[in-house]
């Protein structure tokens, strides 16, 4: 266990928990201040740049299983708000910040083309506080705030969503039934932390996690932690209460869903990590065997379900929401292995997930860009007249897959093994026939794409702005599936840190 | 014999859990979208309260102060903390209607109602017709 970094904030480097939180968020209002639409874009790129590269250094510190505790005004916890940054949490902060960053030279040319004029300036107000909820979501240490920030980057995110209504009004409804359940998700997480709150007495994590690892759980947080899990599962779109997620992903414009599909439920299943191994600990998960009892189920329903049901789809943007569905299931059979193989597979699917998503929402939003829609039969022969964009789709399309040599390989193998370390060989199976799945959804895109005649030949390449990150995001699918230096060691770290809770960090809170 | 102790001792429960189950049920059950948001007041309000009763400490007075700051160990106090927490969350509760209001407004002024069935009806033939276009030369579904 290395240092931790007791906090007596001095110099600026002391701030930095804070300030990944803090400088998207001075930004957002900024940009309603000046009013400017000139302005705005730099803003927001510089702000979540920021972030980006703070959420660099933080992991930096954390990786060797370090934890940073920074209190918020001086006050120490468990009075004061705590914001504490170890290696899971610092992992899954760089896949925000990154994504948020990468995917903001890509709006430009998207939202030209898929807002309205005026609304353009408001939009990355709301991308800005979108990221700073998610950004402050997964820093704090503190139960409640999480509630506050998930709030945050709720609200936003329904904004976003029915900013799409420019070119589909059914944008408007998706926002609406999304604004309808995540509140009703939410509400259920607050039920959940009131009942934490009612049996522990406090509300910094660490100090709910030390007192039932002292005194055991009694109904009062078995309660909490059933409707917490039932709250977050709503966000995360666990198979049965995934309703929201295709029409939210579908009509949402195209730089929205690239942002949302990679970062959003992400966030989510990160705090269902938090919750289930860092405050109710593993011996508790383990007496609660409705985690294995309901959790891999479902799961495994999700990886088939939605995987069928995305080959039926002929909208290229909805099919591969409901291939987020699927990838959702794996993530959870992950969890729901309760090992820490398992866990370390279910962060490394998150991670190479979201890029692999995210490269695949951007090549859609060019697509679009270009043609106007993403029904197959509009998008025929594209491969032929925007090469650069089709081929990285077919890249992403292969992580998706998990085909050897790309990020998706990894993360499923380590599933795999995960599985089989258990002894659950059909479990094992279950991950590569539903990869089957997959084979036919993506096949049938690069059908669509480089087997047809190109509809209207005249079309042209996506612009730069759109292609570089889309081939960022592409590439780092082959990069962190050829090196996995950084992706796994980051999750191993992450998932030890989690399994073993806050007991080991727990005593040395506080001054 | 129920246990009428019990049960009158944990009134707010009670009361919580009925507010919070009506509120539930109307966001489901109603087709008016307005009606829906109504409801899901209802459900935060449940919630705000058994928050509320919560920091209520039997025999204890308002957790401010005398003014003189000297403080009678023999006072017991009532937990102020579930209150603030509330406040926050009743700011989420407002950021909330609002905007589920003003998509209301948005819906309205696209569609030209706000009952839910209506809206499915016009969702359905939007897309009848994309899938004519589009989809069954594809032979699958929009």
């Amino acid at each position: 266990m290395a240092t931790e970094h007791v906090h007596v904030a001095r110099t600026l480097m002391d701030h930095l928990p804070i300030l990944v939180v803090l400088v998207p968020f001075l930004a957002a209002p900024l940009t309603v201040l000046l009013g400017s639409r000139r302005l705005a874009w730099p803003i927001a790129f510089v702000a979540s740049l920021t972030s980006f590269l703070i959420s660099i250094r933080l992991l930096l510190q954390v990786i060797d299983g370090g934890v940073i505790s920074y209190h918020i005004g001086g006050w120490v916890p468990p009075l004061g708000i705590e914001y504490r940054i170890d290696a899971a949490n610092a992992f899954v902060l760089l896949l925000v910040s990154a994504i948020g960053t990468i995917v903001m030279p890509y709006t430009v040319q998207s939202i030209k083309s898929e807002i309205s004029e005026r609304h353009q300036t408001l939009f990355y107000t709301m991308y800005l506080l979108c990221f700073t909820g998610l950004l402050g979501v997964v820093a704090t240490g503190d139960a409640f705030n999480v509630f506050v920030f998930l709030e945050i980057s709720s609200l936003s995110t329904y904004v976003l969503v029915a900013m799409g209504a420019k070119a589909d009004k059914r944008a408007l409804t998706a926002a609406y039934d999304y604004l309808i359940m995540g509140t009703i998700g939410a509400t259920f997480f607050v039920i959940g932390i009131g009942f934490l709150y009612a049996g522990t007495g406090t509300l910094n994590m660490a100090d709910i996690a030390a007192h039932i690892s002292a005194k055991g759980a009694d109904r009062t947080v078995e309660t909490a932690f059933a409707f917490i899990m039932v709250g977050m599962g709503l966000k995360v779109a666990i198979y049965p209460l995934h309703l929201w997620l295709p029409n939210a992903y579908t009509y949402a414009p195209s730089a929205v869903t690239s942002f949302l599909a990679a970062t959003a439920t992400k966030v989510a299943i990160y705090v269902l990590i938090r919750f289930m191994f860092s405050v109710f600990q593993p011996n508790f998960l383990f007496e609660m065997n409705a985690v294995k009892g309901i959790m891999m189920p479902l799961a495994l329903v999700a990886m088939f379900a939605a995987s069928l049901i995305a080959v039926f789809q002929s909208d290229l943007k909805r099919m591969l929401a409901y291939s987020s569905i699927a990838q959702i299931g794996y993530i959870l059979l992950g969890i729901g292995l309760l090992s820490a193989t398992g866990l370390s597979g279910a962060i490394v699917h998150l991670f190479n997930h979201g890029i692999t998503k995210a490269a695949l929402f951007m090549g859609v939003g060019a697509l679009v860009l270009q043609s106007g829609s993403s029904f197959y039969a509009r998008i025929e022969g594209m491969g032929k007249v925007m090469p650069w964009t089709s081929f990285a789709i077919v890249i992403a399309g292969l992580s998706l897959i998990g085909v050897p040599g790309t990020a998706g390989f990894i993360s499923k193998w380590v599933l795999v093994q995960a599985a089989i370390e258990q002894g659950w060989w059909w479990i094992a199976l279950a991950v590569v026939a539903s990869s089957l799945l997959a084979i036919i959804y993506v096949w049938r895109v690069i059908e669509v794409l480089y087997m047809k005649q190109p509809v209207d030949a005249t079309r042209r390449e996506a612009p730069l702005s759109m292609l570089i990150p889309m081939w960022i995001m592409a590439l780092s699918t082959i990069w962190f599936g050829l090196d996995t230096d950084l992706t796994m060691s980051a999750a191993r770290a992450a998932a030890d840190g989690l399994l073993n809770g806050f007991v080991t960090g727990g005593a040395s809170v506080g001054h | 014999m129920p246990d009428v102790d019990f049960i009158l001792g944990h009134m707010n429960y009670w009361l919580f859990t009925v507010l919070m189950m009506t509120g539930l049920y109307i966001v489901v059950a109603k087709g008016n979208l307005i009606k829906k948001i109504v409801g899901l007041n209802l459900f935060q309000t449940a919630v705000f309260m058994f928050y509320i009763s919560l920091g209520k400490v039997t025999g204890g007075t308002a957790p401010i102060f005398p003014v003189d700051m000297e403080i009678d160990p023999n006072v017991a106090y009532s937990n102020p903390l579930p209150h603030v927490l509330i406040l926050t969350a009743i700011v989420v509760g407002i950021a909330t209607t609002s905007l589920g209001l003003a998509l209301i407004v948005r819906i309205r002024e696209e569609y030209d109602t706000i009952e839910e069935d209506e809206i499915l009806k016009i969702e359905t033939d939007l897309v009848h017709v994309e899938n004519k276009i589009l989809g069954e030369a594809m032979g699958g579904r929009a």
